[in-house]
């Protein structure tokens, strides 16, 4: 029984942590198809991930430990929290350490972690990029409260596994304030993983990129570090979406039986959202900073209306 | 008379009588400077008492006492219960810390400095226990002003300087018009005595009084009043900015951590013990007057430059979201929901234990940083992490815990109050059950900001690259400092990681203001806290953390194990010029002064094209200066005008206004 259940565990850490760059993969292939170019194919994370890994890194003379110390702390927190969410099965060990709410938490942490270490070496870039990832951290927290707080109002609780167990015997029925809560989420999302049209993954250009200016020191194992773990945060922000507004196929069964089919399913809504994600960024071109706070206060605007829609409703 | 009860209320005396000897002796450290030494870690030795004495009486039964002290017929009435305990282990606690910090603070400075400290801290001391143990209202009323001069004297020992005096008389003008409305809401409770039967001041005989609705309302709002002025709830803040910088930063922290605080207590006693049940809009007013407090705090907080103002603000803010959780407790309470009300308090409670410790050990902090570098201006801070790493690091865990990031005690509260607003379903009102979860919203912003802004008080003057060449000299602080500094953070993580711990601590003190017991579960053998099946459980993600991180180390130092080469800084190519060209604070706070404009002040400076010697500036202050203090303040001009112009020339007609006050007044009497 408590073999089963750290299996269950360590199986879902590994497949977090290899696939993580699979899906970085498939969305810049998708964004190469739409935009009529071949691509560097799915696995072009992977080569790179390991061409960084073998090469010498590069650390300023005035770095203090902060700065060595965070790819390792970003790297985890990601692991962590990709360790907690019931993508696959809710019998998962490390599921109850952790509500939604923690979770917000831990990605705070990480968030905080890698501005400090942008404003460790001094540079104008690094502290801009922190100041600017903190400002869309702090703003996207409101939204993200009030989408939590739709499916934890159904459920009766902010425990994801009780969230996926609720809303997972209503069948295919999708209540309409989850609609919206899930419209909201997606926003969150992209200005949480510094998608567009938020923030350009792709660019280095120095006025406006936030989350390639907090890197720009980085290189080496640490730049593998910190590149792995925003393609697991985007991961399990994914993975957080799916368990709260398509929690179908996540198996309740203690058996292992279910589990290959659960994978399946996982891999499928991955790569739909990838697709989706693939395909906004096509579409929208980045904002300007100061409409930043408009964007986010629509998502949170959105999740109220999902709120409202539960209250007066009752759905 | 005196019967001697129980080992918590020896400890409490005998601390009490050795702060006062300190107090006394401190004022021959000039003539002896032998005892000097021995003066604050024997403080320390007080406190410590005092803390164990609370922790005893937070588990057993309540203990009054009557001491011989005070008038004739009007004794001092003492007692012991789970609220005062809690209060004093916070109090004791932090003042441990505090006295050791003192320790190191004396040493460096002149003797009739560290005499008038040793005084005037020991005096603050005895009447803050006071305040904590007092069961009627005429020794509350004595220790309270007690407390609020020697904390007056203590904010101004550099008297020398106009900033000092100016910040001391705000805060003694505040603290008074606070007091006075006190004073008027226990008269109002004390009046309702029926008549016949003996005139009585203590809690007890109060709580037995039953006013009706509408009186109870208005001592209520006089008590909020009052108990706010105290805590620096808007529009009665303005103070704490002001009043922070100029004090020693020990006291400083004494402040934040501890005389807040009684302001808190104050109003939870009043509201929950005192009075009968609440009515609805007690709980609306608190909570909105909280929320309000807490969203102005950390926006102010986001745009200041000189770090202890900007740790003030950030005073404000908690001192809002703590306000705001008794509001929802009180509201709760007012529809008998006891035991949500409990859940509320539960997660106030646990917020003002967090935030003394950790405002405790920022303060301190910032002391250490004010020595070595003699700055307290964010702009000439930088780089210190490299001069100064012990007290680097634990400020680390200080800033951590204030940006209410797990696994560290500020999200433990944080956590509870977002339970607890989650709950506000269960209230029978529509709009209330509707609103409410829009509150959790604002205070997920407030949150949000606080980490904005330690990232920004953490990262200017702890990270980059000196910004003064003096800061080379900087030294690490001295070992009692750092001795209170590692306390406090002992404490914060110990907060954060045995949650039902601290939860089963201040259980019987939610139990005694509601009655109920809070719906907090614990699982996992006591390191999970749960609310509604979800739960948080801080010592698995420390050990999920711990594994995943030397996992990852392991695995990648078996790959690629060559160290890593030291080089000049990349910055694309751009070369470093001057620590000067590194982000301010000033351009932390840009992006708040766009967004949030209605909120705060601005004033901005630019050169005229022709200008030669172009300056460029902004000024934020508080909008309450502007639309409610000035206003004020010249109304009240006004009104002396008129009277001065009414105040006759000769004697004999001025003892005819006070004879014709003196008809008037028996006409309206009863």
């Amino acid at each position: 029984m408590i073999m089963n259940l750290v299996v269950r565990q360590v199986v879902q850490v590994l497949f977090v942590i290899v696939a993580a760059p699979l899906l970085a993969g498939w969305i810049r292939q998708c964004r190469a198809w739409l935009a009529n170019r071949v691509g560097a194919g799915l696995l072009q994370p992977y080569r790179e991930l390991s061409k960084l890994l073998r090469k010498q890194p590069i650390v300023a003379h005035e770095a203090s430990v902060l700065f060595v110390a965070t790819p390792y702390i970003l790297f985890t927190t990601m692991v962590v929290a990709g360790a907690m969410v019931p993508m696959i099965t809710t019998r998962l060990p490390l599921a109850g350490a952790a509500d939604v709410i923690a979770l917000a938490g831990v990605f705070a942490l990480a968030r905080i972690f890698a501005a400090l270490a942008a404003m460790d070496l001094g540079t104008a870039f690094g502290s801009m990029g922190a100041r600017r990832a903190m400002l869309v951290g702090f703003l996207a927290e409101p939204a993200l409260l009030m989408v939590l707080f739709t499916p934890a109002l159904i459920s009766g609780s902010t425990s994801l596994v009780v969230i996926v167990r609720q809303l997972a015997h209503h069948g295919a029925m999708l209540y309409p304030s989850m609609a919206f809560a899930a419209a909201a989420y997606v926003m969150v999302t992209l200005a949480e993983n510094a998608r567009l049209p938020v923030d350009n993954p792709d660019t280095h250009l120095e006025l406006t990129m936030i989350h390639e200016a907090m890197n720009l020191e980085y290189s080496g194992r640490y730049l593998a570090l910190i590149e792995w773990a925003s393609a697991i945060k985007l991961f399990v922000y994914i993975g957080i979406g799916a368990a709260l507004f398509f929690p179908w196929g996540i198996t309740q069964s203690h058996g292992l039986a279910a589990l290959p089919m659960a994978y399946a399913l996982l891999v499928a809504k991955l790569a739909a959202a990838g697709g989706g994600l693939a395909v906004i960024e096509t579409l929208f071109a980045k904002l300007r900073l100061f409409r930043v706070p408009e964007f986010l206060g629509t998502a949170f605007l959105l999740a109220v209306l999902g709120l409202l829609v539960r209250y007066l409703f009752g759905h | 008379m005196y019967v001697p009860i129980g080992v918590s209320w020896g400890l409490i005396l005998s601390a009490l009588i050795l702060w006062s000897l300190l107090a006394f002796a401190s004022l021959f450290i000039p003539k002896v400077p032998r005892i000097a030494p021995l003066i604050f870690p024997l403080g320390a030795l007080g406190a410590l008492g005092v803390a164990v004495a609370g922790l005893l009486a937070l588990h057993g039964p309540p203990v009054a006492t009557v001491s011989p002290l005070g008038l004739p017929g009007l004794p001092f009435h003492g007692r012991l219960d789970a609220l005062s305990g809690l209060f004093l282990v916070l109090f004791g606690l932090t003042t441990v810390a505090i006295s050791l910090d003192l320790t190191g603070y004396r040493a460096r400075e002149h003797y009739p400095v560290a005499a008038r400290i040793g005084v005037q801290y020991h005096i603050l001391l005895v009447s803050l226990t006071l305040v904590f143990v007092a069961a009627d209202a005429y020794s509350f009323l004595i220790a309270w002003e007690a407390m609020a001069l020697s904390s007056y004297l203590l904010v101004v020992t550099d008297h020398r300087t106009s900033a000092a005096r100016r910040a001391g008389f705000l805060y003694i003008l505040i603290e008074h018009i606070g007091a006075l409305a006190i004073v008027a809401a226990f008269a109002i409770l004390i009046a309702q005595t029926p008549v016949g039967t003996p005139l009585s001041y203590t809690f007890t005989a109060l709580q037995a009084r039953h006013p009706d609705p509408t009186i109870a309302g208005l001592v209520f709002l006089l008590a909020f009043f009052g108990f706010g002025a105290k805590a620096g709830l808007v529009p009665l803040h303005v103070w704490l900015p002001q009043a922070h910088p100029v004090a020693p930063s020990p006291i400083s922290a004494l402040l934040s951590s501890v005389l807040l605080k009684a302001g808190i207590y104050g109003l939870l006693r009043v509201a929950f013990i005192v009075l009968p049940t609440p009515a609805p809009w007690w709980g609306l007013t608190v909570l909105t007057v909280g929320l309000l407090t807490a969203l102005l705090g950390a926006l102010s907080s986001a745009v200041q430059s000189d770090m202890k103002r900007l740790l003030a603000y950030s005073s404000v803010e908690n001192i809002g979201l703590i306000t705001a959780a008794i509001g929802l407790a009180l509201l709760f309470s007012a529809y008998g929901l006891k035991a949500l009300a409990a859940l509320a308090l539960i997660a106030a409670l646990y917020h003002c234990l967090n935030h003394a410790f950790f405002k405790g050990l920022l303060f301190l902090g910032t002391g250490s940083v004010l020595h070595a570098t003699g700055e307290r201006n964010l702009g000439r801070l930088g780089g210190l992490i490299h001069r100064m790493p012990k007290t680097a690091l634990l400020m680390l865990i200080g800033t951590l815990a204030i940006a209410g990031v797990p696994p560290l005690n500020g999200f433990v509260s944080e956590w509870l109050t977002l339970q607890s607003f989650l709950k506000a379903t269960a209230l029978p009102r529509p709009y209330l059950a509707m609103g409410i979860p829009l509150g959790a919203a604002l205070i997920a912003l407030v949150a949000g900001l606080a980490g904005y802004v330690m990232v920004k008080f953490y990262g200017i003057v702890f990270l980059g690259r000196p910004r003064e060449a003096g800061l080379a000299h900087a030294v690490e602080s001295g070992p009692f400092e750092r001795a209170g500094l590692g306390l406090l953070a002992l404490l914060c993580l110990a907060l954060g990681l045995w949650p039902a711990g601290v939860i089963a601590l201040i259980r019987p003190a939610a139990r005694l203001l509601t009655g109920a017991d809070a719906p907090i579960t614990v699982g996992y053998a006591g390191a999970r806290v749960g609310v509604a099946h979800a739960g948080y459980a801080p010592v698995v993600l420390w050990v999920a953390f711990g594994v995943i991180a030397c996992t990852a180390i392991l695995m990648l130092r078996a790959r690629s194990g060559r160290a890593a080469r030291r080089a000049t800084v990349w910055n694309c190519g751009h070369p470093l010029v001057g620590a000067r060209m590194q982000d301010t604070a000033e351009g932390f706070g840009q992006p708040i002064r766009n967004i949030f404009t209605a909120f705060l002040a601005v004033r901005r400076r630019l050169p005229a094209p022709d200008d030669l010697t172009p300056r460029y500036g902004s000024v934020v202050e508080d909008r309450f200066w502007e639309n409610l203090y000035r206003p004020a303040a010249r109304g009240f001009e006004t009104i002396f005008i008129w009277t001065a112009a009414l105040r006759p020339r000769r004697i004999a007609i001025s003892l005819m206004f006070v004879l014709a006050t003196l008809i008037v007044l028996l006409a309206l009497a009863p």
